[in-house]
């Protein structure tokens, strides 16, 4: 069910209608049923893989939980008559009896999603292999159904599970409402991945109705709809063109499609993101934000740290954290100390974990060579940009641009540029073919390519190109006032018929201007696919 | 108070703002594709008639309701549109019987070859003018292809959005009203384009009419037979779509069956004088005016004289009535021939051919 179709609107409704009229203290369990019908309408299938996550998790958490309160509660009454080594010894068998059942479930699911996700593209592997050595035989691929969203909320529980097991707080006792915090419907298909410290506080809450939470919710569904239907899915066919044709469409047009990407990638991931979050607010449930504005970066690093947040910190949380801090990794950064000086050999175990986090992160995109690459290209320019940090202090120690407007819009260039570059792995999913493309941006290109006609032989006429252009002006505009706060409540705070302009506008617009119905194939969310 | 005024003045402007935004975007049908606006015509008609016609183009290009009204005083209407499917004749006769209880409705078979929704613009054609109805609901539900959703037939901006970029003069000029583009469902063409090189019937792979379409030819017989409607089957005369024998006899038998008249104009264009070389403007497909007032010629004697059709010139609100329509007619007439003359074509250099 597409967040865009008539049957999530009216799914939608009667989840809402539904909602404000049961009791609060039933209001926690009607969202439970309703995410599972929402899961079973996409495919009864997928109910058993999110129930096999939900329960192993929970039994799992819970173990653990009540094995970490037994101990403590055991600890306190022993501690005394205990020596110091003994209650080393105590702790440490306790640590590794709490480490097997953590480690249990965790692989488990991991291994569900590896086994879903990643099985064609080992064997597509192994059969590369087995052909690079010569030999006729392959292995066949099977046909595994990929529960939809399964990335998101194996994650979800995973960041759960470690939480638990590093004792952030107690397991939740009633499994449904754990059941729900991992299949919370509206964020079940694109995140964002919540941490349970964060949803927990409104998910279980009894929400009476709220004229101004409703309305804020509402106006944020519409917003998430304006870009993606507006901008996201018009751009699209301008994007889908230019992908599908490399022979035509290379040079300038194969930087005018990554740029059309980012454009399409950002209104559609973060539109969809809006109406989770819209969606969640309107029952007054709070869903942590994924976005800060990313294009307004200034570096890389930064611009990570506001682009799709929740996965930025769940990969630095619960990957970069730990591995850094392993015992292995300790080791090795003695032993590169050592070897190649103090200044080398501190760098080997963080870039070691950066480049597993990174290409963790390609792979968890998707389950082929292309979303790697992209994933490394982050890591190698992360790493480029850190060793530079020398050369620019240098630099701005010696020309005084630093913090000036045209230094810092160079700046936001240069990282959407860089971006734009990278993303074009994720367009044309072909690493060789990227290459090329990137190549034949500064290869082919001339100015014989800047015709109109061109452009609208990728499918889109000039009054298309018109509305995606005043749409990009009204997301910088909306970016721009959004640094200072709230939009939303700026609105609220103007006169009326000032509010009603803004919203009944935009709402006007999305439906005149939206790219939806006969005529507009319905677009998936690009991020559902993860 | 205040607050309360302010609410329902806020719900008035965005319901205005919708309503016209749709009344802006929807399609007016007022010249090149002008089909769409038959349907809605009907109801600007005020007079009770005594036959109506339902069915497709093979009805509405063929019968002249004019020429049946000045030479028999048969008062009719051709409730047709293009590519109309029998459930949509279905609906269209069930909200006719509602609204006037004609004595004879005539339905048009071709449409029996169609046992699926086909395509949504054709359905919009025939959907969008009719009143909102028990009738218009079951043809939406009949009609719909996948692609389809009812709600876009109940808030038509949602189909039309996209015309934004295709609104011309003609989206302003009848942003309220339309001109009348039919002469009592008669769609009129006076050129010629002589009938040649018709192709035979491709042979098919099933020639048995669907269950679907004979589950509808079943509810328009029951829906007749129960409002003591006369039902007549008819097979217009053209020659393209191909009309296959093994469908003839599907219909003879249905007809033998039901007990119901069946005229098959295909085997009477001798007794009719059809010249397929006169009477037609598109080679054979539908009649020009000429072969249309040849068809009303004989299919009015056969309506006065077999089914006993009063011939109702005479009663004042009627002749009143028709002398609009024909004056219309008359008109149309003479624009289309001079068009001709002047351009070659019936449309005028100002029509969206």
């Amino acid at each position: 069910m597409l967040f865009t179709s008539y049957e999530f609107l009216g799914f939608l409704l009667v989840v809402f209608i539904m909602y404000y009229l049961l009791p609060g203290r039933a209001q926690w369990s009607f969202l439970l049923i309703a995410s599972y019908a929402f899961y079973f309408m996409a495919d009864p299938r997928y109910l058993i893989f999110i129930a096999i996550t939900t329960v192993s998790t929970y039994l799992a958490a819970k173990a653990i939980s009540d094995k970490k309160q037994s101990f403590d509660i055991w600890f306190k009454e022993h501690k005394k008559e205990m020596e110091k080594e003994e209650r080393k010894a105590a702790k440490a068998k306790e640590h590794a009896n709490e480490k097997k059942i953590f480690l249990c479930c965790l692989l488990f699911n991991l291994g569900i999603l590896a086994v879903t996700k990643y099985t064609n593209f080992t064997i597509s592997n192994i059969n590369s292999i087995i052909g690079a050595f010569g030999n006729q035989g392959t292995l066949s691929f099977v046909d595994l159904i990929i529960p939809m969203g399964i990335s998101f909320y194996t994650f979800q529980s995973m960041g759960y599970l470690i939480d638990v097991y590093n004792g952030k707080f107690e397991a939740q006792k009633n499994p449904f409402k754990f059941a729900l915090f991992v299949s919370f419907f509206p964020q079940l298909v694109q995140g964002p991945i919540s941490r349970y410290a964060d949803l927990s506080q409104t998910l279980f809450e009894e929400h009476r109705f709220d004229w101004k939470t409703v309305s804020f919710g509402l106006e944020r569904i519409m917003w998430g709809f304006f870009k993606k239907l507006v901008i996201a899915d018009r751009i699209l066919v301008a994007v889908q063109a230019i992908i599908a044709s490399p022979d035509t469409y290379n040079g300038f047009y194969a930087f005018a499609g990554a740029m059309f990407y980012a454009l399409e990638l950002y209104a559609d991931f973060t539109g969809g993101i809006d109406i989770t979050i819209g969606v969640a607010e309107t029952m007054g449930i709070k869903v942590t934000e994924n976005f800060r504005r990313p294009y307004f970066s200034k570096n890389i690093k930064e611009y990570w740290n506001r682009w799709h947040i929740t996965m930025g910190t769940w990969f630095t949380d619960y990957i970069f954290y730990p591995i850094s801090a392993s015992q292995f990794m300790m080791k090795l950064s003695k032993k590169s100390r050592a070897r190649l000086g103090n200044n080398l050999g501190k760098r080997v175990p963080v870039y070691l974990s950066s480049f597993i986090v990174w290409f963790t992160t390609g792979i968890w995109h998707g389950a082929s060579w292309n979303f790697i690459v992209w994933g490394l290209g982050n890591f190698v320019v992360i790493m480029i940009s850190q060793e530079l940090e020398p050369f620019y202090r240098w630099f701005h120690s010696k020309v005084k641009v630093d913090g000036t407007f045209g230094w810092k819009l160079f700046q936001i260039i240069r990282t959407v540029l860089i971006m734009s570059s990278l993303r074009m792995f994720d367009c044309y999913r072909d690493v060789p073919l990227t290459f090329k493309m990137f190549g034949s941006i500064f290869t082919k290109s001339s100015l014989s390519q800047l015709n109109a006609d061109a452009f609208i032989s990728m499918g889109l006429e000039s009054y298309d190109y018109a509305v995606v252009f005043i749409g990009m002006l009204v997301l910088v505009a909306v970016s721009l006032v959004q640094r200072s706060g709230s939009v939303r409540e700026k609105i609220a705070a103007k006169a009326a018929p000032v509010r009603f302009i803004a919203w009944y506008g935009l709402f006007m617009a999305t439906l005149i201007f939206g790219a939806y119905g006969i005529g507009y194939s319905a677009s998936q969310f690009i991020y559902n696919q993860f | 108070m205040k607050k309360l005024l302010a609410i329902i003045l806020t719900i008035f402007i965005a319901v205005a703002g919708l309503a016209f935004a749709t009344k802006l975007l929807e399609p007016k049908y007022m010249s090149g594709v002008l089909e769409g606006a038959m349907i809605e015509e009907y109801y600007d008609d005020p007079t009770d008639h005594n036959v109506v016609f339902i069915g497709d183009c093979e009805l509405y290009e063929n019968v002249s309701p004019v020429y049946l009204w000045e030479n028999f005083g048969i008062n009719s209407y051709i409730r047709g549109s293009a590519q109309q499917l029998i459930w949509q004749s279905y609906y269209l006769a069930e909200e006719t019987i509602k609204k006037e209880h004609p004595d004879i409705i005539v339905f048009n078979v071709l449409s029996m070859k169609y046992n699926e929704p086909q395509k949504e613009a054709y359905n919009r054609m025939t959907i969008d003018g009719m009143k909102w109805s028990s009738s218009k609901i079951g043809s939406i539900n009949a009609s719909m292809t996948e692609e389809e959703h009812f709600i876009d037939y109940v808030f038509p901006l949602l189909r039309y959005h996209r015309r934004w970029s295709d609104l011309d003069s003609d989206d302003l000029t009848y942003l309220g009203h339309r001109d009348k583009i039919t002469f009592n469902g008669y769609y009129m063409r006076v050129d010629v384009k002589p009938a040649e090189n018709i192709p035979e019937g491709k042979p098919l792979a099933d020639y048995q009419f669907g269950s679907n379409a004979y589950t509808y030819l079943d509810k328009l017989t029951k829906l007749c037979k129960d409002n003591d409607v006369q039902l007549i089957l008819v097979k217009a005369p053209t020659l393209y779509p191909y009309w296959y024998s093994q469908w003839e006899e599907q219909i003879v038998d249905y007809a033998a069956a039901n007990d119901l008249p069946y005229i098959n104009f295909l085997d009477l264009q001798d007794e009719m004088g059809i010249d397929w070389n006169e009477d037609t403007y598109d080679g054979g497909l539908h009649l020009n005016l000429a072969g249309a007032e040849k068809m009303s010629q004989y299919f009015g004697k056969v309506l006065s004289e077999e089914f006993k059709v009063p011939d109702r010139r005479g009663e004042a609100e009627l002749d009143s009535y028709w002398k609009l329509v024909s004056d219309r007619y008359n008109a149309e007439i003479e624009r289309q021939n001079t068009n001709l003359k002047l351009y070659g074509t019936v449309h005028g250099p100002e029509e969206n051919q």
